[in-house]
């Protein structure tokens, strides 16, 4: 899937591997040509993506090929090994979660799930979870505690699911029960916001030490679509909302409400998975080791704080009266 | 002769308007059943349909006054204006409108006082503003009461009532959610007690925070309450939502909520938990 405003880019890439097959098969020597298409491309890339406006960031933020929370799993941990259900009423395939190894270090993994396609994305209903999804998260999170083991938590999700079954079996308890489990244990966690941050879907999984973004990740109260349907009765005014709406993550982070913004490789994490893991292991790696160093009432000290903050004094411009 | 065939002329009376002075809502339509009553009976009926228990939504002054003990209720915060953190213009007539039409400054107000000789923390929330959505000072201000709840060891007792968090606060508003979680979950290890009583309606950021965090939840009947809207669900889903889906008695058969308190029977009901919490 190729949204409009990566056209260029991609029409320039084709041409590119069009030279690079043509090159191949005549034995002709374009490499000069060659070299300088890949510039331009790069050039292109550079213009495009440093000026993408909050909604073209929210479509890639979406983007189907961006590597989803199993991926990064895969591409940054290995031993990895899925856990299943809350052992109360089910397993949601909407949030995976398990063990595995993090640069040397045991840790548990959990992160809301979206698929790359149709059929996939049934199966994880677009990644919004019901409550056992809450539940299981926060059952592997108190397994983590019990083992001294640091949680990475991804997020990745439109926000909760509104449905029949996910409100009888209690989806506003589950969520509140996993913001207020996050926020006590007794070990490091860090929330990394990969794609969508819905609402209190995502905010269940974003209530630990640190929360850092994708470069092009958002993080919203609701979606731009539900804001301009509400606001202003008009759900096409989605890229108005998505402009006013602060949900970016340089918006976010020059709000200090988020502790780092991690780049993505050029034109998006979905061109370069591999790339684009990578730079999400660093951050991840830099902030674990930061944490990992204070004591559990240090941590737990801090963690606090860094919510308490976030009232009304804290907000640039305002006054409270 | 034929006098029945001559057309009658109609005649008609005219009456003078006589303009007696009736007062704007002296009458009052029960949404559920109909009845019309008169709004000083209702009152004194603590606002609870008499033909068919319809709970009308109380504003935050009233909820106090039939809960407090009168004359011992100090507000805290009362002067705490709501924020604008994006300047939004919207978003600032919305709140002087509302400012206006609630006579509050914001969508909360807390305090303490006594409930049946029981000194207590209490937050009411108030859905003539805004529909009590959380935007930040309302997250700071129950903030605050659950602080101060636990400086002063008091018990703690939150009225929810929320459309859930306010959308033009942004991120600012979500984070409210954490924030008096955080809160709560001090006040909790320091042994004290978080009564919350859910009422019409308790949704949103607000139901998916502190209003399910509560040691004991109650509940007043036909509330709704619930993480998304009936709307919401039902847009999803594409069918109607059943009768009584969402409600207080919904959330009781579905083990959500420990008792459905009816109105009349709720200031007994709180005293009656604050005496078996009583420390001394």
């Amino acid at each position: 899937m190729v949204y409009d405003f990566e056209r260029p880019i991609v029409e320039l890439e084709e041409k590119i591997a069009e030279l690079q097959r043509f090159a191949g098969e005549k034995g002709i020597d374009l490499s000069k040509e060659i070299e300088n298409l890949e510039k331009k491309s790069r050039e292109l890339k550079e213009a495009i993506f440093s000026q993408l406006s909050p909604w073209q960031k929210v479509l890639i933020a979406r983007h189907p090929g961006r590597p989803n929370t199993l991926d990064y799993i895969k591409l940054l941990c290995t031993d990895f090994i899925e856990f299943h259900g809350d052992r109360c009423f089910g397993d949601d395939p909407a949030i995976v979660g398990g063990i595995a190894r993090f640069r040397g270090r045991a840790v548990t993994v959990i992160g809301h799930m979206k698929g790359h396609d149709t059929k996939e994305n049934l199966a994880r209903n677009f990644g919004m979870a019901h409550p056992e999804g809450y539940r299981k998260a926060l059952r592997l999170m108190q397994q983590a505690e019990k083992f001294k083991r640091p949680v990475l938590a991804f997020i990745d999700t439109p926000g909760a699911y509104p449905g029949m079954g996910a409100e009888e079996r209690g989806q506003a308890h589950a969520i509140s029960c996993c913001i207020t489990g996050m926020l006590t244990l007794r070990v490091p966690v860090i929330s990394v916001i990969l794609g969508e941050g819905g609402s209190g879907g995502a905010l269940a999984l974003a209530s630990g030490d640190r929360i850092l973004m994708q470069e092009y990740a958002v993080f919203s109260v609701i979606s731009p679509e539900a804001y301009a349907s509400i606001l202003w009765k008009d759900a096409t005014r989605c890229q108005d909302a998505a402009g006013i709406m602060k949900i970016t993550a340089q918006e976010l982070y020059a709000y200090q409400l988020i502790d780092g913004i991690i780049p993505e490789p050029l034109g998006g994490a979905h061109r370069d998975k591999n790339e684009a893991a990578r730079l999400v292991g660093e951050a991840i790696a830099h902030h674990l080791e930061e944490l990992v160093g204070y004591s559990v009432e240090e941590l737990l000290r801090r963690r606090f704080e860094r919510f308490r903050r976030i009232g009304p004094e804290y907000l640039p411009g305002n006054d409270v009266t | 002769m034929l006098d029945i065939f001559k057309k009658q002329r109609q005649r008609y009376a005219t009456v003078n308007p006589v303009t007696r002075d009736i007062p704007d809502g002296l009458w009052v339509k029960c949404p559920r059943c109909h009845e019309i009553q008169y709004s000083g009976e209702l009152a004194k009926q603590l606002k609870v349909c008499a033909r068919c228990g319809y709970h009308f939504r109380l504003s935050a002054r009233e909820r106090l006054k039939i809960t407090i003990d009168e004359g011992t209720f100090i507000e805290w915060d009362g002067d705490m204006g709501p924020v604008n953190p994006f300047q939004n213009p919207e978003y600032g007539e919305k709140l002087a409108r509302a400012q206006q039409e609630s006579g509050l400054k914001e969508a909360v107000v807390t305090g303490e006082g006594d409930i049946a000789g029981h000194r207590v923390a209490v937050a009411v929330m108030d859905t003539r503003f805004m529909m009590a959505s959380m935007g930040t000072v309302v997250g700071e201000k129950i903030t605050r009461a659950i602080e101060r709840a636990r400086e002063k060891r008091l018990p703690l007792i939150i009225f929810s009532a929320s459309g859930g968090a306010r959308m033009q606060e942004g991120i600012f508003s979500l984070m409210q959610m954490t924030r008096t979680c955080a809160a709560l979950s001090f006040f909790s290890s320091a042994g004290l007690l978080y009564i919350s009583v859910l009422t019409d309606p308790t949704t949103g950021g607000v139901s998916a925070s502190f209003a399910f965090a509560g040691d004991i939840i109650l509940a007043e009947p036909g509330a709704l309450i619930g993480f998304a809207g009936p709307r919401v669900i039902e847009q999803t889903i594409r069918q109607k939502l059943p009768e009584g889906f969402q409600s207080a008695e919904f959330l009781r058969q579905h083990g959500f909520v420990d008792a459905v308190v009816p109105r009349p029977l709720l200031k007994k009901t709180l005293a009656q938990i604050l005496d078996l919490h009583r420390s001394d």
